[in-house]
């Protein structure tokens, strides 16, 4: 009974209940979708990997393996972050939530920051798939012309991949930014809190990408 | 009330924990298995253990464990038509051998 005087039901909804199992399943088909659209960068990367094997390894051998290591414990740190802001929203800690919700922003601009710090590490060693590849800086001149296309083929697919994954990132960033406010004013409760549980949802999944990303991109070959 | 179906389950904090360690031991593991050499299994394990990670972030950061059987079909539904997707790409690009692909695919 209560529930149906609840300001956060929707009057298409039966209960909150409902609503909830409702938001739920469209957000999980919105990231089989996702999975479906990652999946496709995935399988192109796989079929060119199998072409381009040395090419693969080499470019692998190009990226720092600290760093990728270092972004991808920030991205569980932050998927914890994550799962305990919806934790308090469930227990309805509005203050818990809010500030579990800025060290998620915190944690998603430091993985941003290091991306930033590795792109325009590849920008100065001319590993940017554009015409002036290996045309500057201290590999040009170092890899023959028959290795520097299918080389050119990784690092397509590195800055497709993880450009895309960013890209997932500062859309976070902005969902979150736009979820504050609400949660200071006291949006949600113990008894609705959606939006906070399908933002979650969403980012775990941008997780999970990056999971795959990691040892796909960065740890391709023998590294001994 | 509220919690009788649909996933409104609170998952312990300790749990939450258990994961993000476990997560962190997988990404310790990661590494280091690229370091040692395995020859062609070591895509294989390193891709071994990230399905590992993330079947863990799915089941425990995204509540399916505790969610209904609707829920997990559609969470598993999205893997599966994945799964579709690479197969079908990959035994069409590997099985024609009148294509121009190198002869280790055919």
């Amino acid at each position: 009974m209560s529930e149906a005087h609840n300001p956060a039901l929707q009057h298409h909804f039966d209960d909150l209940d409902q609503q909830y199992s409702a938001s739920n399943m469209g957000m999980w088909a919105f990231i089989a979708q996702e999975i479906m659209f990652f999946g496709g960068l995935f399988g192109g990367y796989t079929v060119y990997r199998n072409i381009h094997t040395d090419a693969f390894v080499a470019g692998s051998h190009h990226l720092a393996i600290g760093w990728g290591a270092f972004n991808t414990a920030v991205l569980i740190g932050s998927s914890l972050t994550m799962a305990l802001a919806v934790r308090a929203a469930q227990l309805g800690r509005k203050t818990g939530t809010f500030w579990w919700i800025i060290a998620t922003m915190i944690l998603g601009s430091v993985f941003l920051g290091v991306k930033y710090i590795e792109y325009s590490h590849k920008y100065h060693e001319a590993l940017i798939p554009t015409a002036s590849f290996l045309t500057y800086g201290p590999l040009a001149g170092t890899i023959s012309a028959a290795a520097a296309g299918p080389l050119k083929i990784f690092f397509s697919f590195y800055f497709a991949m993880t450009g895309m994954h960013a890209l997932h990132m500062v859309i976070g960033i902005g969902i979150m930014i736009y979820l504050l406010p609400k949660v200071w004013r006291g949006t949600y409760s113990a008894e609705y809190y959606n939006p906070i549980e399908n933002f979650g949802l969403y980012w775990h999944f941008v997780d999970i990408v990056w999971i795959f990303l990691f040892p796909l991109l960065y740890l391709i070959g023998g590294r001994i | 009330m509220a919690d009788s179906h649909s996933g409104h389950h609170v998952v312990p904090l300790g749990v939450y924990l258990l994961i993000f360690f476990a997560l962190m031991v997988g990404t310790v593991l990661t590494v280091g298995a690229a370091y040692v050499e395995l020859g062609w299994l070591n895509t294989p394990v390193a891709l071994l253990i990230a399905i590992v990670k993330a079947t863990l972030v799915v089941l425990f950061f995204m509540h399916v464990r505790y969610n209904t059987p609707l829920m997990w079909m559609f969470a598993a539904g999205g893997f599966f038509f994945l799964v579709i997707l690479l197969v079908l790409t990959l035994q069409d690009y590997y099985s024609r051998d009148w294509e121009s692909l190198p002869t280790q695919f055919l």
